[in-house]
């Protein structure tokens, strides 16, 4: 096509602008989740997040069934520390640090100078594959258990509530929330992972440490370990003090680096 | 129509735009040149909401960037071709631009055409893209939303010669229905030729602006030369020689000091038949490198 049909740019000094509406929030959300998963490295994050759930699981069962040991739908579903708890959290980091490290941030911004419903957008898109893969997991388990109660003979056992259930996901969409506030905080995907991974895997036995060695410490530790606080979601046994320590640590690990995260990507230059 | 006023941005003590303000009118395309680090990118950053100025402000058609709703669909951004995705499609990049501003994908096909993209092309990953590509792809996404304000930093930047001259075509045809245009260059000939107006800019300071005649009107003393070629350079040079006009031999022709319509009128005179007479290249570019030399030094 020639480009008189594609490109009338309209005349005069002013912009008309009463007649277009601003971008709805839920185009963004629709954009930003696209994002995920259009390119190689995006797709096949999200694939083998499933896939690795999946197979965490059928490795499970098969050592359960050769060992004949007694295990539930919930014991399935735990696996998932394994698989979903470790790489949602990187998604979550992805979501936000790609627009940095690709430089598409200049993009998105320029098409979109609400930054704020940006940065949101990106949230909803995460909490839903949060939810998303806490589906998936949930099916899967299901699978799992309906195989080992045909294979093993054994009574199939289904120890999951509503209210385990719903702990599960919010434990699945703090770890999303966890990677997406260090995300915001650092704005750079390695600087992001490493701290994630120095946070849950070397964090809890430098507090452990603590807390065995300083007495006063000990006493400290179960409202700045937001990992421990997490703990009780597992089974969902959470008591009152339970969760004052889940609010003040998370507090700390979570809406005070997402809070000067979003300070700073409001803020920033975008280069 | 884009309005810069008083635009001043200061990174510490380092001042990269320093009281700019000029106006790019529609219907013309207004070049931005300058030495490369003069302030052109960091003006066309604050432009589009990406830097917050220190002092200033650019509005577009009267709006600041941020308050029009959909910008896409105004303003068209081109600032850096290599700021995508590697991992992306061509095509995928435009498909997220489109659907962003509630485009039909259709409208990518169109600009893919627009830019001679190939359907083949356009379903290889950015990483794999030459520059002239990624800057065929970014006039396409500045184009996706029928913008009636273009702003564009180095676009002919990667293009070759081919692509330049269908990107001066392109841009002229745009502005002719009533487009602004503003593209920046730090290639003095790339927006000579394009450019109906021209803002020259140097240390973060605007140094001079006005279409080419005005810029070379005010360039005060320099003295006026043509080049010029007749099927009888011997006569044409003596018939000049008698009005006391300096001519030198230049290749197949000559290098005359004076206008080309004195060449022109002795030409007339002298009953020589031209072959060609045009103003002296370069003047224009002492006129440049003369009013951003200030910059240059310091910027080594």
């Amino acid at each position: 096509m020639s480009i008189s049909s594609g490109a009338t740019p309209a005349l005069g000094h002013s912009l008309d602008i009463s007649s277009t509406q601003p971008t709805p929030f839920l185009r963004l959300v629709r954009t930003e989740l696209r994002k995920t998963w259009d390119t190689r490295a995006g797709f096949w994050l999200l694939l083998s997040t499933a896939i690795l759930t999946g197979l965490v699981m059928v490795i499970q069962l098969w050592v359960v069934l050769v060992q004949d040991l007694e295990v539930s739908y919930n014991d399935f579903l735990t696996s998932t520390n394994f698989s979903i708890a470790l790489l949602l959290p990187v998604i979550g980091i992805l979501l936000l640090t790609s627009e940095w490290s690709q430089r598409t941030a200049m993009v998105t911004f320029s098409l979109e100078p609400r930054r704020p419903l940006v940065i949101a957008a990106k949230l909803v898109v995460g909490i839903a594959l949060a939810v998303a893969a806490v589906v998936i997991a949930l099916v899967l388990a299901t699978v799992c258990n309906l195989l080992y109660g045909a294979m093993s003979g054994s009574e199939v056992e289904w120890d999951l509530s509503v209210l385990q259930t719903l702990s599960f996901v919010l434990l699945q969409v703090i770890g999303m929330l966890t990677g997406f506030a260090f995300a915001a905080l650092l704005l750079s995907s390695p600087a992001a992972i490493v701290l994630y991974m120095v946070y849950s895997f070397v964090l809890p036995s430098i507090f452990g440490i603590g807390a065995a060695l300083i007495g006063w410490f000990e006493d400290l530790q179960p409202w700045i370990d937001f990992n421990d606080a997490q703990t009780p979601l597992i089974d969902a046994t959470m008591t009152g003090e339970d969760w004052a320590q889940f609010a003040v640590s998370g507090f700390i690990w979570l809406v005070i680096p997402l809070a000067i995260g979003l300070w700073r990507v409001l803020r920033a230059e975008v280069k | 129509m884009i309005t810069v006023e008083g635009l001043t941005r200061k990174y510490g003590s380092f001042t990269a735009v320093d009281n700019v303000s000029f106006v790019c009118q529609p219907g013309r395309v207004t070049g931005f040149l300058g030495p490369n680090g003069a302030g052109k990118t960091t003006t066309m950053r604050v432009m589009v909401g990406l830097t917050p100025p220190t002092a200033g402000r650019v509005t577009i058609g009267g709006h600041l960037y941020s308050d029009i709703p959909n910008p896409g669909r105004h303003v068209g951004v081109l600032l850096d071709a290599s700021a995508q995705h590697a991992g992306r499609t061509g095509r995928e990049i435009l498909e997220l631009g489109a659907r962003t501003m509630g485009l039909p994908s259709s409208r990518v096909d169109e600009m893919l055409e627009l830019v001679s993209l190939t359907p083949v092309e356009a379903k290889r990953r950015l990483r794999n893209y030459s520059l002239g590509m990624k800057q065929r792809l970014g006039i396409a996404h500045a184009l996706l939303g029928d913008p009636s304000v273009l702003i564009l930093d180095e676009p002919a930047n990667g293009l070759d010669p081919a692509g330049i001259r269908w990107m001066r075509g392109l841009l002229k045809g745009y502005a002719e229905r009533g487009g602004t245009v503003l593209l920046s260059s730090h290639l003095l000939h790339e927006v000579e030729q394009i450019a109906d107006e021209m803002i020259l800019i140097g240390n973060g300071r605007i140094v001079a602006q006005g279409d080419k005649k005005s810029l070379l009107a005010n360039a005060g003393d320099s003295v006026a030369a043509s080049f010029v070629t007749a099927l009888d350079n011997e006569r044409l040079a003596q018939a000049l020689q008698a009005k006391g006009i300096t001519v030198a031999k230049a290749g197949e022709g000559l290098r005359v000091e004076a206008e080309t319509v004195e060449v022109g009128r002795t030409a007339l005179e002298s009953g020589a038949v031209l072959t060609d007479l045009r103003s002296a290249e370069g003047r224009l570019e002492d006129l440049f490198l003369e009013l951003t030399a200030e910059t240059q030094r310091e910027a080594v």
